[in-house]
């Protein structure tokens, strides 16, 4: 066992903490931080349910120990609405065409589009790509159209390719 | 679901990390984590040391020689699948990372961590084995030459010594006029595959198969490459006929079966995908008309 000093960036703001090597990023978030909007499913990198961003690129935060996120930006879901409560377009859309039912695999999802909204800029993007992307996103309640249909109303120019 | 204890480890070189591959006991090399961190979280491995490699930057790179792409085995799979310079010196890569996990697992998981890793269903070794690719492992003796068809050792287990890393994988110069797919059955895409085909084939000037490269996942503990396919193939006229043939030979090869998917069935998406593939790889090879 060891531990370690870490410095880790959440959502533009620097925590230093000392961490057992064995702590995972999920775990560090929630109990360490507090930020329990990162929700842990599977704990085996299956579900998609603790996606968070590190230094911008998705990650299952149940795969990667506290200690890897040393010096590096982690983004959560409490980051994506404006601080006065504003939802995101993300958020937005995703309540509008009812993308949730429980809830639980939601935060996974919003980080997920996000990246993915980030990445394609304003390039077009297809239906089949949406479903790619969500793929690494179990939800056992929406079947997927809702949050399918919630990225297509807000990524640029959403098309289907036959 | 938690890892038990371990004493974490960050080098910040490759000297450093032989130095702790040569000293510390029970340890593990931990490349990008998605494949080993679900295995230390389900206890299955339980190591007393883990030495990560994430920050070693020499590790990371994707360098264009006229020996080949060489590939660093710390570059993310996904740098790997946006790479303009793989998809033109060493496409069945990128055709094979299509099929690779998630976005959020390739964004971290890497090249040499599938490839040591060995997962049966897993794309990268199965292309690896196509490829011929040449393992560069580094001990505090020196490096030494792998070639795929000597790595694994059996079911995920390569035939690394416990003070070695691997450091680069090398895929060899792409052969002229070849077109290459990868293609896998999954229950759900991006699932874990039942069988994969990656196929490389080589066309001579007019339409007559010049060389072919095949391997298989899923059919056994390891990749394995249909050489029979690949001989009958060569200096035959590529058209459906052949494809059909190929299909029936990839079919009739022995395939290990478990409880879900019985060797019959393993068998019977061999021959498919085959076809499948070499159908797909003859219509790239044909459209390609630059090395």
């Amino acid at each position: 066992m060891s531990t370690h000093e870490i410095s880790i960036t959440v959502n533009g703001k620097e925590y230093k903490r000392t961490v057992d090597s064995r702590l995972h990023l999920a775990d560090f978030l929630r109990q360490e931080l507090g930020l329990t909007g990162t929700h842990i499913g599977c704990e085996h990198g299956v579900c998609g349910a603790c996606t968070v961003l590190v230094d911008g690129a998705s990650a299952r935060s149940c795969l990667m120990l506290a200690v890897q996120a040393d010096e590096r930006r982690v983004e959560t879901i409490e980051s994506v609405a404006s601080p006065d409560g504003t939802l995101h377009p993300i958020q937005a859309a995703l309540s509008q065409h009812h993308g949730l039912q429980c809830g639980y695999c939601t935060p996974g999802v919003v980080m997920t589009l996000v990246e993915l909204q980030r990445e394609c800029g304003s390039e077009p993007i297809t239906e089949e790509e949406i479903r790619r992307a969500l793929s690494g996103n179990l939800c056992r309640c929406t079947g997927y159209q809702g949050m399918v249909d919630a990225a297509l109303a807000v990524l640029p120019k959403a098309h289907t390719k036959v | 679901m938690k890892p038990s204890a371990f004493t974490y480890h960050a080098p910040k070189t490759l000297d450093e990390a032989l130095d702790l591959m040569a000293t510390l006991d029970n340890a593990r090399v931990l490349a990008g984590g998605q494949s080993l961190m679900p295995m230390m979280n389900y206890r299955v491995v339980q190591p007393e040391h883990l030495i990560d490699l994430g920050r070693i930057p020499e590790l990371a790179f994707l360098d264009d020689t006229p020996e080949g792409l060489k590939v660093g085995a710390m570059t993310t799979q996904r740098a790997i699948e946006r790479s303009a310079l793989v998809r033109r010196r060493c496409p069945l890569l990128t055709d094979a990372l299509f099929h690779v996990g998630h976005q959020q697992t390739r964004n971290r998981g890497t090249i040499g961590g599938s490839i040591c890793h060995l997962d049966p269903s897993a794309e990268l070794p199965v292309t690896a084995c196509a490829l011929d690719a040449v393992m560069m492992v580094a001990s505090k003796a020196g490096r030494r030459k792998i070639p795929f068809a000597e790595f694994p050792a059996g079911y995920l287990a390569s035939s690394l010594e416990p003070d070695e890393i691997l450091v680069q994988i090398d895929f060899g110069p792409w052969p002229n006029r070849a077109g290459s797919a990868f293609e896998e059955y999954a229950v759900r895409p991006a699932d874990f595959a039942i069988v994969s085909i990656a196929a490389v084939i080589a066309m001579d000037g007019g339409d007559i198969i010049s060389e072919a490269r095949i391997a298989a996942g899923g059919i056994a503990a390891v990749p394995v490459r249909l050489t029979t396919v690949e001989t009958m193939l060569k200096g035959r006229r590529a058209d459906a006929d052949l494809f059909e043939r190929a299909a029936a030979m990839a079919a009739a090869l022995p395939a290990e079966g478990d409880d879900n998917n019985r060797p019959e069935y393993r068998q019977e998406l061999a021959g498919h995908l085959t076809q499948r593939a070499l159908t797909k790889a003859v219509r790239r090879a044909r459209a390609r008309t630059f090395t």
